[in-house]
């Protein structure tokens, strides 16, 4: 029995990585993002608010699910980012810097406080790693309660927002969450598309495997943690414009990990596009079950629950195993010709 | 300053109960239950109807408590924490996490925001104490806490070394394939390990509605502390959690006189020194689990 | 008399047919030997008759009982017992403890420490100590009379040759040679070819996950039986590869 290699098959298959299906999928992605910058000019105040959080949660799902379903990271703990992009969106406007530029460089600062940070807490594993970072979340918590400017849990506001008009300052916020989502997204599905992307989706599949491959598997997770951690602490900065006032305990509160938790599980976790799903899904839920305050909280729990035992590939991941559509094509497709899978069928059978 | 210390120390045994649960559900089953505070605090809530509502004498109330959380727990296990086990790592931390959700908001929805406490049960026990030499008070309660802490972790060392279902969890624990082998079914194991854990939980909940009020969220900052104490003794060691929780216990009433937030900076804060210690000086971080060598119950190939 | 009989077994490693379409039966008392070279399928075979593998599709009957989907703990109350392909020892328990371990099952039957160290008696001094410190003869020795414990009727016992030198090797097979004889049945997975035909009364080759060669140990040559192992005859036969 000679093993045949593709290449010298009559008919080779070819590799490729996108689908019709997905091609379409990303030109309508920026065509919706493209129109959505209207939303402003065409909707009142009270949808342009709505739409700035979806957009806020589409970042927190993507950042978290590219932790945990990519990076295989689960983190309890998230919320220290989205915390620390508030309070240092608070502290920069207070020392005289524009509140929106604030905003972005909250999200460095909080990029390059996670730097450190990876160091020390990537060592821990599994649950240790999940409880490790709330417990971080905890003790940073307290630390900012300590800052003479937050006055503990009374907060403060971001005052400096007050500088511009309602109606722009609501247009500029959208603009700005509308642009960090687009690129965040991008980012995302530009740095899965590259080498580094194959190795994301390898340590995703088998850790071991990937590190016996060569992947440089700690260096990876690096590279995620540091990302989440921006993207998170914009997210968190956002809020806050949007929000305008900040109270320590709203922004490290575990809610935002079990909102992050909710939509990923929900949408499909280590799927591109179940990020998006599930964060849609929640705002759709919120938006309706929201006023239902401890129900709504306790619903959220139970489908949470409810999705892990039954359905833990989420949505996605369901339409996926179901349809084999990938919209956002991050992996590869191996294309054989058909008489080749004929043949191998037909020598298996004997 | 040594009045804080013998404060510390008593605490400590407090978490060494709160601990136990989490630490041998760990070793066992190698699942971190994220709702083991919300258990404990749903425990309390429970003993707390019983005995204000249904007006039983406490240990009336326990008692039953106790094996409805035992039941709890055999539930939990063979419904919840088998199927999550079975999908990987990350699993089990997003469904405990789920049920920690539900546990801690329906907690809110029946009883609302108020602080209660069992304190009432227990009349002069809240408060009495025992005067030593030098001016310092020790409190009657934290001593029974601390007592029943190792009177607990002792009965838990003796099951495990002595039992048939101690040999048979410490089996299933190390290598499940292996123990089905023998002929033990790992779920039913895994269940009664589970329902055990549920006692210990129990007997802390109702011990933290002794010793301080409780609320529906008060849930999460246990499980905080269970997981601080566990990790600081050497995940996997039963007297490691009184350890663990000593240590806890000491930094948390030393932060507690230099700051009002101090009880719960220098908490956290010592837990991740001593982390990163381990992590980085590894032998140093091992002094724990060497000096308990002898006393460590669980073999794990792959602990930390 | 059949105690065991397996039908057109097949087990998968992922979409790998480790074992296709296997069927045998073994008679009660007999001693059967499993060869085959390495990947034949002979571990995952010993494996699913114990439970510890799942089976695609096929039968085993115990005793005319079919015991194909039954879990392993519940295979070994019913008389199955497993000696482990690297022995698997509880390393942080003590010989006593693991061979406690072994009766768990509550199987009834003539079994005890005290006889297990009568076959095995370089474990008396042992039985204190934690297995995670034994030689590798102490642990397969430990390792046969957990199995012991539990009563089997049949013992399975795979490749416990591996990793010992030849002097050990020879001692347990000299202990189990009693077991051999006294009525228990036996399929044991053996690596080496001369050994397992001198113990065994039947031999079944594996190659590829089937049957290469079946028959008496006494009435088969070594020469058919490497044939078999390496697929020789096959290839002469010059059928399509």
């Amino acid at each position: 029995m000679s093993l045949d290699t593709i290449d010298s098959l009559p008919n080779a298959g070819s590799v490729e990585r996108w689908t019709r299906s997905s091609r379409m999928a990303v030109w309508g992605s920026m065509i919706v993002l493209v129109g959505l910058a209207f939303v402003p000019a065409a909707f009142g105040a009270g949808a342009v608010d709505r739409m700035t959080a979806l957009f806020i949660y589409v970042i927190m799902a993507a950042m978290w699910n590219a932790l945990a379903g990519f990076g295989g990271l689960v983190s309890v703990g998230q919320q220290v980012f989205f915390g620390l992009g508030a309070y240092f969106t608070v502290r920069l406007a207070d020392k005289g810097v524009d509140p929106f530029f604030s905003i972005v460089l909250a999200g460095v600062i909080v990029a390059a406080i996670s730097y450190p940070l990876s160091f020390a807490m990537l060592r821990l594993k599994g649950g240790e790693f999940a409880i490790g970072m709330w417990v971080v979340s905890a003790l940073t918590h307290l630390l900012v309660n300590l800052d003479g400017l937050i006055k503990g849990e009374t907060g403060t506001s971001l005052i400096s927002l007050n500088a511009y008009a309602s109606g722009d300052r609501r247009a500029i916020i959208f603009w700005l969450a509308l642009a960090a989502m687009a690129a965040i997204l991008a980012s995302l599905f530009v740095l899965l598309r590259s080498k580094t992307g194959a190795a994301i989706q390898a340590i995703r599949d088998n850790e071991e495997a990937a590190q016996a491959l060569g992947v440089n598997v700690m260096g990876t997770k690096r590279l995620l943690f540091v990302l989440a951690a921006a993207g998170i602490g914009i997210a968190g900065a956002l809020w806050l414009a949007s929000a305008t006032s900040f109270q320590p305990k709203t922004y490290f509160s575990v809610q935002w990990t079990a909102y992050m938790i909710f939509m990923v599980l929900v949408g499909g976790i280590g799927t591109f596009e179940g990020a998006i799903l599930g964060a849609l899904i929640f705002f759709v839920i919120e938006t309706w079950f929201g006023s239902l305050g401890v129900w709504y909280l306790i619903g959220l729990g139970l489908v949470a629950l409810i999705f892990s035992l039954f359905l833990p590939r989420g949505l996605w991941g369901a339409i996926e195993n179901r349809f084999g559509i990938s919209l956002m094509p991050v992996g590869y497709r191996l294309n054989l010709p058909a008489k080749i899978t004929k043949e191998k069928a037909q020598r298996q059978g004997e | 300053m040594i009045n804080q210390i013998l404060q510390g120390v008593m605490l400590g045994g407090y978490y060494a109960l709160i601990a136990c649960g989490l630490a041998f559900m760990f070793s066992v089953m190698r699942i971190i239950n994220l709702a083991h505070g919300s258990l404990a605090v749903a425990s309390a809530y429970l003993i707390f109807v019983l005995t204000e509502k249904a007006k039983l004498p406490l240990a009336a109330g326990f008692v039953i408590a106790m094996i409805a959380m035992a039941i709890v727990g055999w539930l939990i296990q063979r419904l919840i924490l088998d199927r999550s086990a079975r999908g990987g790592q990350l699993l089990p931390i997003l469904s405990t996490f789920g049920l920690s959700m539900v546990i801690d908001n329906s907690l809110f929805e029946q009883f609302g925001a108020d602080t209660r406490s069992l304190a009432n049960a227990i009349g002069d026990l809240s408060w009495a104490s025992w005067e030593l030499p030098g001016g310092i008070y020790l409190g009657k309660l934290p001593v029974l806490i601390f007592a029943t802490a190792v009177v607990l972790l002792a009965s838990l060392q003796l099951m495990l070394s002595h039992t048939t279902l101690g040999r048979a969890i410490r089996a299933t624990a190390e290598d499940p394939d292996t123990a089905g082998l023998m002929g033990i079914d790992a779920a039913k194991v895994n269940a009664a390990a589970a329902a055990i854990a549920m006692v210990t939980v129990t007997i802390a909940g109702m011990f933290l509605a002794m010793r301080a009020t409780f609320e529906p969220y008060s849930g999460a900052p246990q499980l905080l502390f269970a997981f601080e104490a566990a990790v600081i003794g050497g995940a996997g060691s039963l007297w490691g959690t009184l350890i663990g929780g000593i240590v806890l216990g000491i930094a948390q009433t030393v932060g507690a006189s230099l700051h009002p937030l101090g009880f719960l900076i220098a908490g956290h804060a010592v837990f991740l020194v001593i982390l990163l210690a381990r992590l980085f000086l590894p032998d140093l971080g091992l002094l724990p689990a060497k000096l308990l060598n002898r006393t460590k119950f669980l073999y794990r190939g792959d602990a930390a | 008399m059949n105690i065991l009989e397996l039908e057109n077994l097949t087990a998968r490693h992922g979409l790998l047919e480790a074992v296709r379409g296997i069927s045998f039966a073994v008679r009660k008392g007999e001693t059967l030997a499993l060869v085959g070279a390495n990947g034949a399928g002979k571990t995952t075979l010993l494996r699913t008759l114990a439970g510890a593998h799942a089976v695609a599709s096929g039968h085993i009957r115990l005793k005319g009982e079919d015991v194909t989907g039954l879990a392993s703990h519940k295979r070994v109350r019913r008389g199955i017992a497993l000696v482990p392909e690297g022995r698997r020892m509880f390393a942080a328990m003590t010989v006593a403890e693991n061979l406690k371990l072994g009766a768990m099952a509550g199987r009834k039957g003539d079994w005890s420490i005290d006889k297990i160290i009568e076959i095995f008696p370089n474990l008396q001094n042992r039985i204190n100590h934690k297995t995670g410190h034994l030689s590798g003869g102490e642990q397969q020795a430990t390792a046969i009379g957990r199995a012991l414990m539990s009563n089997p009727e049949i013992l399975l016992l795979d490749e416990v040759s591996l990793g010992l030198s030849p002097l050990i090797v020879d001692r347990v097979y000299a202990s189990l040679d009693g077991l051999m004889k006294s009525g228990t049945t036996i399929i044991l997975v053996e690596q080496d070819l001369s050994r397992a035909m001198a113990v065994a009364d039947r031999v079944i080759c594996m190659l590829e996950g089937r049957i290469a060669l079946e028959g008496e140990a006494k009435a088969l040559t070594r020469d058919q039986v490497t044939e078999a192992y390496f697929g020789l005859r096959r290839a002469a036969k010059g059928s399509a590869a």
